[in-house]
């Protein structure tokens, strides 16, 4: 017997009970569905925070204050700056210096106990391109305002401060004296330290907050805390060897390198972890999907017994009775698997574009989705289809 | 061709069960040769059901031996007994046993779809079987939408499409009005004049009575057999 008879022979056994056939696959469909969104829904939502990696570079390095062996901070040095910028393969350097007890509120009323966890940094002007955020609204400081009592806003710090527009003559209160509020940043998603500072600049911060060091005798704006590093895509590694003893050549150990994108590749790679809970939910749906099937193939089994006794009689061996119930067994998981991977893929596909992300479906998803459907409905099937077969034929052809 | 053996049976037993067991065969033995017209007539209980299921190789005897087209039944595993079936026998059931999710022309290709023909032939062949039954012009119905008797010329369009050896009908007019019976014995004596050998199972007398040879069946023997040449050896 032809296997196109088979599947035929199989076809018209779910078409003659077409509402309980799709009752048992929706089992399926729904275990299916389930696990193909959550592939889904987790390789788009991946998908996009990478392309917003890519976006935001996986090439800025950052070099910051780490603690030294006794327990205390290792600032950098003030010429850290200028010397990673002489490194071969870099392209940038910005840097950032936070201000140590300077605090920033709404006005000279709010208790000082209410920081806001926000911080005041003074910034090199090319900061927002270096880390890759640009202005929300307002300006960015400039060779005139970092001189100023001139301020801009990180998103967060923005938001804590109650301010969403900016205005001429806008001030807030920063240690003990008025900033004016120039500009509000975007969020950094790749140093989310500016998210939560007031930002100045390095003149403000040493003629205002006396925020100064001494460098070859001279008092000069500073220290540095983190040094921000745009390298070439190809020499990040080598940059990164060496970042630290550029940085402060005395006390390398002391300073604390990192890739900000690592955070968030690590992120995504959790995002997919989460998941687990999720799929276990698919493969129960699916469990109780193939009781489903086999079930009805096991009434189906009862109630057919005469075809089965004609079959028989037709010349049917017990092979091709049991093959018989075998795929219509698999039909139908295969019927509710493929429904499911549809059901599955446009879940994804809807939420990944209400989202903006990519509509990723993993071939593992929907390959799986169906490799699992077709599994589970010869399994569910064996039991039914021996049981077909194993019916005498004359037993078979008694009526009830 | 007449001459030749289509169905030997030989001292056939068959005992079911152990405690006590039951004889429902207790040594039958005839011959039916190529294109006799035979019923085997008992009433109910007699054994007619269990000789039915050995003819036609569904059961097979406890002891005794079974030739069907020369092959001896107790030497042929399931599946050669499946495909012995399959080219040799044609079954006609009192219920019909036609399914309703396919077509008229369908449920007579189904008697050829274990044989091992194509589906083109296949539904060549039962085109054809359904004219020799004279229902070439419902080929594309449901069987739910045909009469009794059409459903019976159906299932016995059926059983002839393969030309088998032996055509088993097992209480051919059981569910029909006396009628349509007589219209479907017709067709039995049609078919049989054109060639098939057909072995009709009934309780019915007057029916037996309408065909030229009848076996007589009674607690597991048979009694009587009007073709005088084939009682040797009862």
């Amino acid at each position: 017997m032809r296997l196109s008879d088979q599947l035929r022979v199989a076809g018209v056994g779910i078409r003659a009970r077409r509402l309980r056939a799709a009752l048992s696959a929706l089992g399926i469909a729904i275990g299916t569905a389930a696990i193909v969104a959550v592939l889904g829904l987790s390789a788009s939502s991946q998908a996009g925070l990478l392309a917003q990696i890519d976006q935001l570079g996986t090439n800025l390095l950052t070099a910051g204050t780490g603690k030294s062996v006794t327990g205390g901070t290792a600032p950098l040095p003030i010429a850290a700056p200028q010397r990673i910028s002489h490194l071969p393969g870099v392209e940038q350097v910005a840097h950032a210096g936070a201000i140590d007890g300077a605090n920033v509120y709404r006005s000279p009323l709010i208790p000082p106990i209410n920081t806001n966890s926000l911080k005041v940094e003074a910034a090199s002007l090319n900061l927002p391109e270096v880390v890759g955020t640009g202005v929300a609204q307002g300006r960015w400081l400039n060779a005139a305002t970092e001189r100023r009592p001139v301020t801009v806003l990180g998103a967060l710090a923005a938001q804590r401060l109650g301010i969403d527009r900016v205005y001429p003559g806008q001030r807030i209160w920063l240690k003990n004296q008025w900033f004016y509020v120039a500009g509000i940043l975007e969020p950094a998603t790749l140093s989310t330290d500016i998210d939560t500072s007031a930002l100045i600049g390095y003149p403000a911060a040493e003629h205002y907050l006396s925020y100064a060091a001494v460098d070859k005798g001279e008092a000069v704006a500073g220290p540095p805390t983190t040094v921000y590093v745009r390298a070439r895509t190809d020499e990040v590694n080598s940059v990164q060897g060496v970042l630290a003893q550029t940085a402060n050549p005395e006390s390398p150990s002391d300073v604390d390198v990192s890739q900000p994108s690592d955070a968030l590749t690590a992120r995504a790679a959790a995002e997919g972890a989460f998941n687990s809970l999720f799929l276990g939910l698919g493969v129960v749906a699916l469990i109780v999907g193939a009781v489903g099937v086999a079930n009805i193939m096991i009434i189906s089994v009862l109630e057919r017994r005469s075809e089965i006794g004609l079959r028989r009689a037709l010349g049917a061996t017990r092979g091709q009775i049991r093959t018989q119930f075998l795929s219509e067994a698999v039909m139908l998981a295969l019927l509710g698997g493929v429904a499911g991977v549809a059901a599955g893929a446009l879940t994804t596909a809807v939420y990944a574009d209400t989202k903006g992300w990519a509509v990723v479906i993993p071939a593992q998803a929907w390959a799986g989705g169906i490799g699992a459907a077709i599994v589970i409905g010869a399994i569910a099937g064996l039991l039914p289809a021996l049981r077909a077969a194993r019916l005498a034929p004359t037993e078979a052809l008694r009526t009830l | 061709m007449s001459e030749r053996n289509v169905l030997e049976l030989d001292r056939v037993t068959k005992t079911y069960g152990s405690q006590p067991p039951v004889h429902a065969l207790r040594g039958v033995s005839f011959t039916v040769r190529s294109g006799e017209l035979v019923s085997i007539v008992g009433p109910s209980g007699s054994g007619k059901s269990t000789l039915l299921h050995i003819l036609g190789t569904l059961d097979r005897p406890s002891e005794g031996t079974v030739r069907i087209d020369g092959e001896d039944v107790a030497a042929l595993t399931d599946r050669r007994l499946a495909a012995l079936r399959a080219r040799s026998i044609g079954f006609v059931f009192q219920q019909f046993f036609l399914s309703e999710h396919t077509t008229v022309l369908e449920n007579v290709a189904d008697g050829l779809l274990y044989g091992g023909a194509g589906r083109t032939e296949r539904r060549e062949r039962a085109a054809e079987a359904l004219v020799r039954v004279g229902l070439g012009d419902r080929a594309d119905f449901r069987p739910g939408k045909l009469s009794g008797g059409q459903r019976q010329r159906v299932a016995i369009a059926r059983a002839v499409v393969g030309r088998p050896a032996i055509v088993l009908a097992d209480e051919p007019t059981g569910n029909l009005d006396s009628r349509t019976g007589a219209a479907i014995i017709e067709l039995l004596h049609e078919l049989n004049a054109g060639g098939a050998t057909i072995i009709m199972i009934t309780h019915d007398g007057g029916l037996a009575a309408q065909t030229p040879r009848r076996l007589q069946v009674l607690d597991g023997r048979i009694v009587a057999d009007s073709a005088a040449r084939s009682m040797e050896g009862v």
